[in-house]
């Protein structure tokens, strides 16, 4: 990058700088209002629970593959559906 | 044992004395990023549960917690402004001055304010980290990552971009 575009970035950015700094006001000093600590362990918890799957779930997979063993020319078309 | 190295056996209780040490400061860094009190208290919590999930990749002997956390919080961050919504991004929590400069209108503030929000994330990042909070950028480059020189064409290219879209809606005039 040359001498002149560095400048001419510089003034760019001191113009956009001064400009955005009215509309978004720096944030140095803005402070945590309350601990964190509660809603941390909320989540900490809420991941170690373990997956569960519904039983209705349970109950559609096992009638699929009993569906299945019982009519296995059934394959092909539920592969189509698919 | 020391705290960082309990914390890297998965100690819970060292998470515990480590959150509560920088949380604050977690805060604060994601909070001038993002600018929403209430998005940058859910992104500290997000940045100390990447941090959780992470704690064998961190070496207690070699590594910076403050620096490591840093650099989580700014990639938390950045996948917030790349997700939200322009609408969402829009805070109530810390609106624009109420004495604008009255040589700048409205118009220009309004469109300038729009223009910003519609930077690509990564730029608006350097650019809100660079312009508006005055963080060098060696600092910058070490939270998001990447060098200092890249940091510098960034917010070179998020500066282009801001003028292209004040021009473009014929306020550049204006705007100088």
């Amino acid at each position: 990058m040359s001498n002149e575009e560095e400048n001419l970035q510089r003034e760019e950015e001191r113009e956009l700088q001064a400009l955005l700094k009215r509309e978004f006001p720096p944030l140095q000093n803005s402070e945590l209002q309350r601990d964190l600590w509660p809603q941390m362990l909320r989540r900490l918890d809420a991941q170690s629970e373990p997956f569960c799957i519904p039983w209705f779930d349970w109950a559609l997979a096992a009638a699929v593959a009993a569906a299945l063993l019982l009519f296995p020319n059934a394959i092909p078309a539920l592969l189509y559906q698919l | 044992m020391e705290l960082l190295e309990r914390f890297a056996a998965g100690d819970l209780e060292a998470f515990e004395a480590l959150f509560r040490q920088h949380q604050n400061e977690v805060y604060r860094w994601t909070v001038r990023i993002v600018r929403d009190t209430g998005a940058a208290e859910d992104l500290t919590v997000e940045t100390f549960w990447r941090i959780y999930r992470a704690h064998q990749r961190f070496d207690p002997a070699a590594g910076n917690f403050r620096a490591w956390a840093r650099r989580i919080a700014t990639n938390a961050a950045l996948d917030h402004l790349r997700h939200a919504r322009k609408e969402t991004e829009l805070s109530e929590d810390y609106p624009a001055t109420p004495r604008g400069d009255p040589a700048v209108s409205s118009e220009v503030r309004g469109q300038l304010r729009r223009a910003f929000l519609e930077l690509p994330a990564k730029y608006r990042l350097v650019a809100t980290l660079a312009l508006i909070e005055d963080e060098p950028y060696d600092q910058i480059a070490e939270a998001a990552g990447i060098s200092a020189a890249l940091v510098k064409v960034r917010v070179f290219r998020a500066v282009r971009m801001l003028r292209k879209k004040l021009s473009s809606f014929g306020l550049e005039a204006a705007a100088k």
